[in-house]
């Protein structure tokens, strides 16, 4: 059992965890469930049209840009993990990747995906 | 005499769990046993840990949050100083009445609070609390843990989603937004840390600091950097839109009451605990340290007014994320500066 059987034992227990908190609440609380306790709350109005509206682009695009710059994170990890040991080569290395990802940045800077429009 | 200078030397969780081990050895005789007994000890503690820091910090968020707005704060339950006030909320939301609202999507709903604690108590594992004595020192470990602490993105958009309720939805959608975005500068602020220890360890990184400077020395953009994005990620005030009380009631918590609303409040102070945590390991004034954090944290949300939300976003795309990647730079001409001097 080495450290990543720890940490799915670990994994199972947090999953159980909340459930074990919910069981007593479960038993203690009293249970009147009526109509106009259930309605969503609007601040004591009344719901007006569905839930589930069109929402705005902007939203996903930041999403976009971030799939972007998570993966490249990927790549950038184990680079810094053997940097100290590649010494010149790391370090031109270094100024191409993060120069490419620059202009990317720039570049949905400039075509407006990181303003809020 | 020859004890004290073994504790001195491996630290006190270290050997702590040295003497327990070797106590279960006589007593199972079974490799196995002892190891899944152990790790059970392991995670044991780290959740009495979580348990215990949000009942304190419930209780030191609202007497500075007092203390901060000339007033007194708890001073009811358990005599002068209010000591028992978590206490009491504990048992209030264990028997207030649990509300599903109508028209939910009842599984989602249901799940969304249980899974928001799986990764703020699962990055627990990676924390070197004392020399030595991480519950599972992977030699992944930084990377690891931002790839857990990323997941919990996810029951936010399903809690928001599944409520039935605008204000939830809206929370939901911000928060997608919001917690992407400063993850983003939070991942690049540590890769500094990586480049100057040469390891993704957590307990090489606290032993990279007692050879060299601490690391908030080193690296001090970096640092400022993390401390944003993570009260960002850890949804707290200047940055606080993704459950803004004034605007949208609690956002993604709006619909839930009593014990899951509970839930959401652990891993929200689980996650505080644990980013104090993260840019400060050390051996001797861990604990110090970490409250200094936790306090700092605190201070931070009782100064700071509300952002807005084109300005948040702004500030994580523009100002963050190009001085988390010029300090990368800077960081690596340092180092290999250094290398030739």
């Amino acid at each position: 059992m080495g450290e990543y059987g720890g940490l799915g034992l670990f994994f199972l227990v947090a999953l159980i965890f909340p459930v074990t908190a919910l069981i007593p609440a479960f038993l203690l609380q009293p249970r009147q469930p009526t109509k106009d306790k259930r309605i969503p709350y609007e601040c004591g109005v009344d719901t007006v049209g569905k839930t589930y509206v069109q929402y705005r682009v902007g939203y996903f695009l930041y999403a976009l840009v971030f799939i972007v710059f998570d993966i490249e994170t990927v790549f950038l990890y184990p680079w810094a993990v053997r940097f100290g040991q590649l010494g010149l080569f790391a370090l031109v290395e270094m100024f191409i990747f993060i120069g490419i990802l620059a202009v990317g940045l720039g570049y949905a800077w400039k075509k407006g995906a990181l303003s809020w429009k | 005499m020859e004890i004290w200078n073994t504790i001195m030397e491996q630290g006190v969780l270290a050997t702590a769990s040295e003497i327990l081990r070797w106590f279960f050895m006589l007593v199972f005789a079974s490799e196995l046993i002892v190891d899944i007994i152990m790790k059970g000890i392991g995670i044991g503690a780290i959740l009495g840990v979580i348990s215990v820091a949000a009942i304190v910090f419930t209780y030191a968020e609202r007497k500075v949050c007092a203390f901060m707005q000339v007033r007194i704060g708890p001073n009811r339950v358990g005599g002068r100083y209010g000591l028992l006030q978590s206490i009491a909320d504990m048992l209030k939301l264990m028997s207030k009445e649990d509300i599903i609202p109508e028209g939910c999507d009842r599984v989602v709903w249901a799940l969304a609070p249980m899974l928001l604690f799986v990764p703020s108590a699962l990055i627990y594992a990676f924390f070197p609390f004392d020399k030595g004595a991480a519950f599972a020192d992977v030699n992944v470990g930084v990377f690891l843990m931002l790839a857990i602490s990323s997941q919990a993105v996810l029951p936010f958009l399903m809690s928001g989603y599944a409520s039935n309720s605008k204000y939830a939805f809206i929370g939901g959608i911000r928060t997608v937004a919001q917690m992407l975005s400063y993850e983003a500068p939070m991942v690049f602020s540590l890769l500094g840390v990586v480049m100057l220890s040469g390891s993704m360890r957590m307990c090489d990184i606290v032993e990279a600091q007692s050879q060299q400077l601490w690391f908030i020395l080193m690296q001090p953009i970096a640092f400022v950097v993390f401390v944003i994005s993570a009260t960002a990620e850890t949804n707290r005030t200047p940055f606080d839109l993704v459950e803004d009380e004034s605007e949208i009631v609690a956002g993604p918590f709006a619909e839930y009451s009593g014990m899951r609303w509970a839930l959401f409040f652990l891993a929200e102070y689980a996650n505080l605990l644990s980013v104090s945590i993260l840019f400060l390991p050390g051996v001797v004034w861990f604990g110090l340290k970490v409250l200094a954090m936790v306090f700092v944290f605190m201070w931070f949300r009782w100064t700071f007014p509300r952002t807005r939300i084109d300005q948040m976003l702004a500030f994580s795309w523009k100002v963050l994320l190009p001085l988390a990647l010029a300090n990368v730079l800077f960081t690596g001409v340092g180092i290999y500066a250094r290398q030739w001097m």
